[in-house]
């Protein structure tokens, strides 16, 4: 990358596959504008997410990193997303508790039907992560 | 107004009696507690069956060799125990216990719980080398003044929850100046009652003495404050972490001997975790260089991630640590704080479900984004 070339994060997304997967699909489809910075890996409900999984992403240097899944009551297994968040909340807490970027996690709900709402998460979410600037674990060689 | 059982003995002694007379009279077949095995600070978790092995038995060591939480899971995991067995163990191992219990991980069917009011206890190094013995009276010398001992594993000096939850008794001693004398023991339910009919001994009205009590949780809590604090100190940012990681050997002793720790297929000791030369390949073109083996700081966030919320602060991990990480204080600090968020003391209550398996409707909706 040139200096003057703009930086673009590089954000994994893990996206369930009954919503937030149709939803990214959807927004494909309808052909809507949103960043090259989402990589996105399809899981089968949000909460197959170990926070294990954010860790490794935060680790290997991933500018940002998204769990995405259907809205509160509208698991496909009925109470999956509910599981996230709570795992989510706690790893949250954790980063911030020994002081790492918590920010550079985010937990949206997306359904099948908002494509748009899955461009506009993942524009605002690259913007944000962007003002962040890199991830600087990636340079770190004690791991 | 809870029942008290006095007995005109030390309480160690009391203890001892009360065990024996529990397995002569067969209230329970068996016991489970600390064993001497020689004069140098050995002991062990035991099982004992026969009275006349009693006579080596130190419920009250100062010592946690294994906590008994995970011991008294590998007793009850593939089944509960067919017979009554009285165990004595220490707050944390008890609240460990019930954790695991909430795992699946063992049952609490035929077991009675002896408590105390804890003073904590020294780290095994004492008791490797022997200074143990050298140092009992001056422990029990701070006891008896609800003073915290010196030289105490660090997660002890500042733990707060030195009083048992679940016990079906409790054995009195923090701040208890006539431990020499008197031995006095706290009947918290039915079962304990049930148990110590019979015992020689007076019957008491008598709840534990909450002033004793309030007065040394505040001396336990300013201590936890100034571990905390240093603590916070060192472990701020990724360069704090990989500091105080740093000198990680990746023996995963700690994982082993933690109570809460009980998978037995560890994502962390699969072949699954080690690395293929093509991600060493990938790693070295990113970073320009890599500490070998990698994965030190994933291991202890990871098990921070997975520990935190059930940790009971027992200083397990931190005790056999051959590099002296202060592991016990990072996991008790950041597992607080995770444990206030929902509200839950692990190991409080066996019907109050781990937060993580649980869920409201509406809640943390802040998150969300």
């Amino acid at each position: 990358m040139k200096k003057d070339e703009e930086f673009m994060p590089k954000i994994l997304a893990f996206l369930c596959n009954w919503c937030s997967y149709a939803g990214a699909d959807l927004a494909g489809t309808s052909r809507l504008k949103y960043p090259p910075s989402i990589l996105p890996i399809r899981v089968m409900c949000s909460s197959r997410v170990d926070p294990l999984f954010v860790i490794k992403a935060y680790l290997g240097g991933a500018d940002g990193v998204l769990v995405a899944g259907c809205h509160p009551g509208d698991c496909h297994y009925q109470k999956g997303n509910y599981y996230t968040r709570r795992r989510f909340a706690s790893l949250q807490k954790i980063f911030e508790d020994i002081g790492l970027e918590s920010e550079r996690f985010r937990l949206s709900w997306i359904s099948a039907s908002e494509g748009p709402r899955y461009a506009k998460v993942a524009t605002e979410f690259t913007e944000k992560i962007k003002k962040l600037g890199k991830n600087s674990v990636k340079n770190e060689i004690f791991l | 107004m809870t029942k008290a059982l006095k007995i005109n003995k030390s309480t160690e002694q009391g203890i001892l009696e009360l065990l024996k007379f529990l397995l002569e009279k067969g209230k329970v077949k068996g016991v489970f507690t600390l064993k001497k095995i020689s004069n140098d600070g050995a002991v062990a978790y035991s099982l004992i069956t026969k009275p006349d092995e009693l006579k080596d038995a130190v419920p009250l060591y100062p010592l946690m060799p294994t906590n008994a939480g995970k011991l008294l899971s590998r007793f009850t995991l593939k089944g509960s125990s067919n017979e009554p067995v009285a165990a004595v163990v220490k707050p944390c191992e008890l609240r460990a216990f019930i954790e695991l219990v909430k795992l699946e991980q063992g049952s609490l069917e035929n077991l009675f719980f002896i408590s105390s009011t804890c003073g904590g206890v020294y780290p095994l190094k004492m008791a490797a080398d022997g200074t143990i013995e050298k140092n009992l009276s001056k422990y029990w010398d701070a006891v008896k003044k609800g003073e915290i001992p010196t030289d105490l594993r660090s997660a002890c000096k500042g733990c707060e929850e030195f009083k048992p939850y679940t016990a079906d008794m409790t054995v009195d001693l923090i701040g208890k100046n006539d431990i020499d004398k008197q031995c006095m023991i706290f009947l918290n339910n039915k079962k304990g009652e049930e148990l110590t009919k019979g015992v020689k001994g007076e019957f008491l009205e008598k709840a534990i003495d909450k002033g004793k009590i309030d007065k040394f949780q505040i001396k336990r809590e300013s201590e936890k404050k100034k571990l905390f604090d240093e603590i916070e100190a060192k472990t701020k940012g990724m360069d704090g972490l990989i500091e105080i990681f740093g000198k990680c050997i990746g023996c995963h002793g700690c994982s082993n001997v933690c109570p809460i720790c009980y998978c037995k297929l560890c994502e962390f000791d699969s072949s699954d975790s080690e690395y293929k030369p093509s991600n060493y390949e990938i790693e070295l073109k990113k970073r320009g260089g890599l500490r070998v083996p990698p994965g030190t700081l994933y291991y202890q966030l990871g098990r921070l991630t997975h520990v935190t919320v059930s940790c009971v602060g027992c200083g397990a991990c931190e005790d056999v640590c051959p590099v002296d990480i202060p592991l016990s204080i990072i996991f008790k600090k950041v597992g607080e704080s995770v444990q206030k968020m929902f509200e839950y003391v692990p190991g409080r209550d066996i019907k109050e479900e781990i937060p993580l398996i649980t869920f409201e409707e509406e809640e943390f909706t802040e998150v969300e984004d």
